[in-house]
């Protein structure tokens, strides 16, 4: 019997790319769209399992409760239901597999042939430390991450509406 | 067998070539919005297993919210330009929009 640890991390991964591929794959955009929540709760636990509790919070909170919702939205309102059954077709399928291949064998050569410090660490709260870095050494990327969004609030609003043309702007 | 950064490594280079793959090969605009959404989440991963296993301190958690907030404003900003698209040409399959204008 395996700890309980790897479990859990192989339960998540298993989770979090079999979601990935149903996002990959799935003719249907809402089949798609569903199944990235699975991803973001699996990378939520993922962030628990390397003691960032804080993060998995704000993933599940903002991925799941703000930006899905939001992709669901933009879902609905752009696509007819007659023809859900391909809303989400693909071209190119040969290339990219290729492509990707070649960047995963990179990738994994990279990563399995460097000498990374192999100690495990204990998984420990982190949010107070997280906090202080915030209002301290990263306090102006912090005002201008807020300026930021305020700005794409504002910038999403003035795209998305109607063009109504008052009867002054005539002419 | 113990979990190390190479497992986690391997998550998110296996999740960055998903979304690679969706951004690459997706006709609707929404769709290759999701593949964008998987290569930052496995970005953001890897930010955070390299600050567990081997940087401590806190600043790879502290590029991860950044990160979060981006996508967040980026997803806003591209959902509700395709809206806008849609109302323009009734589609929003990648290969059908040719013209910038009418």
């Amino acid at each position: 019997m395996p700890p309980l640890s790897v479990v859990a991390f192989l339960a998540l991964a298993a989770l979090t790319l079999g979601s990935a591929g149903i996002v990959a794959f799935s003719k249907n955009i809402i089949h798609s769209t569903l199944a990235l929540l699975g991803t973001f709760m699996g990378i939520a636990g993922l962030y628990i399992t390397l003691s960032a509790d804080f993060l998995a919070a704000t993933q599940i909170l903002v991925y799941v409760g703000g930006t899905l919702t939001l992709i669901l939205f933009a879902v609905m309102l752009t696509s007819r239901i007659e023809d859900m059954k391909i809303s989400n077709p693909s071209s190119g399928v040969a290339a990219a597999f290729g492509i990707i291949a070649v960047t995963l064998l990179v990738l994994g050569k990279v990563a399995t042939e460097t000498n990374w410090p192999s100690e495990s660490k204990p998984a420990v709260p982190s949010t107070a430390k997280l906090g202080h870095a915030f209002l301290g050494e990263y306090l102006l990327p912090f005002e201008v991450g807020s300026v930021v969004l305020l700005a794409a609030m504002i910038g999403s609003v003035v795209l998305a509406r109607r063009a109504v043309k008052r009867t002054w702007e005539k002419g | 067998m113990e979990i190390g950064l190479v497992h986690y490594l391997s998550v998110s280079a296996v999740l960055f070539g998903l979304g690679l793959f969706t951004v690459m090969t997706r006709k609707n605009a929404v769709g290759i919005l999701l593949g964008v959404e998987l290569i930052l989440n496995a970005a953001a991963l890897n930010f955070v297993a390299f600050e567990h296993f081997i940087a401590g301190g806190i600043s790879g958690q502290v590029f991860t919210v950044f990160i979060i907030v981006l996508a967040a404003s980026e997803a806003a900003i591209a959902l509700a330009i395709v809206l806008q698209v849609y109302r323009g040409h009734r589609s929003i399959m990648a290969d059908r929009l040719t013209a910038l204008k009418n």
